[in-house]
């Protein structure tokens, strides 16, 4: 995530996971970059990302989605994995930042 | 043939099925033509099967020169392998699960929709200021919202 950060990137991480529980997750694998929590997925709805009931308790949460968003607001970039196991390498999001201002 | 010989065909079948099973997530995973049904490892375990067959055969034939040990051996690594084939069908098929279309995700070249939401120490955050507020006194070229699952 420094990567990000050195090209000029803030990483923002948006989940239901409360504050606490944010934090926490922040603490014990060291994270820096910014958590957002979306409890009721407000957002995460916004952008058509929910996942009905398929959280642990059977809440609604994201399925995994990244957008890389550019100073003006727009979207550039968009990984909507279909596989599960499938996450952006971070070099593709790499070379997507180099070609924004 | 005298029973000294090294069962070959059962590791060799057990470990091709090991390899079918990583190189899934190692491998295949990138490539949507064999990610999307794992047509290549199930092709992979198939050949393992094949050589757990003939080992198999081999493992409980009347001239091993150490009965007890070829039948245990004969015995435990196919089961593994089954095992190991159980846990890539759960996996691959059942925990990969059916994720959302999400056909009205914001496409590249439309406007992030705006939002505010609280960060990790409760305080509210707005999309406008991750986007302009500096990272090490530069004002950033772009934000990365990455949605995620949860911690659990």
């Amino acid at each position: 995530m420094t990567k990000l950060e050195e090209v000029g990137i803030r990483p923002v991480a948006i989940s239901v996971d409360s504050p606490e529980e944010s934090r926490d997750l922040c603490r014990k694998a060291g994270y820096t970059f910014t958590f957002l929590s979306d409890p009721k997925s407000e957002v995460i709805r916004r952008y058509d990302l929910v996942h009905a009931g398929a959280g642990i308790n059977g809440q609604d949460i994201a399925r995994p989605a990244e957008f890389l968003v550019d100073s003006s607001g727009t979207v550039r970039w968009v990984n909507l994995t279909e596989n599960y196991w499938v996450r952006a390498r971070p070099e593709q999001i790499l070379e997507v930042a180099k070609t924004l201002r | 043939m005298k029973g000294h010989k090294f069962n070959w065909p059962i590791w060799a079948g057990f470990l091709l099925s090991s390899i079918a099973f990583l190189s899934y997530f190692l491998v295949f995973v990138w490539f949507p033509v064999t990610r999307d049904f794992p047509w290549a490892n199930l092709l992979l375990f198939g050949i393992a099967a094949a050589l757990l067959l003939v080992g198999v055969r081999r493992a409980f034939a009347p001239d091993r020169s150490r009965p007890k040990l070829s039948k245990i051996v004969g015995s435990v690594l196919p089961t593994l392998s089954i095992a190991i084939f159980g846990f890539f069908i759960f996996t691959t098929f059942i925990i990969a699960r059916h994720l959302p279309a999400s056909h009205n995700a914001p496409h590249s070249g439309q406007k992030a929709a705006l939002f505010t939401l609280s960060d990790s120490n409760g305080k509210a955050v707005s999309l406008s200021e991750l986007l302009t507020s500096t990272i090490g006194g530069k004002t950033p070229k772009g934000v990365l919202l990455i949605f995620y699952r949860g911690y659990w």
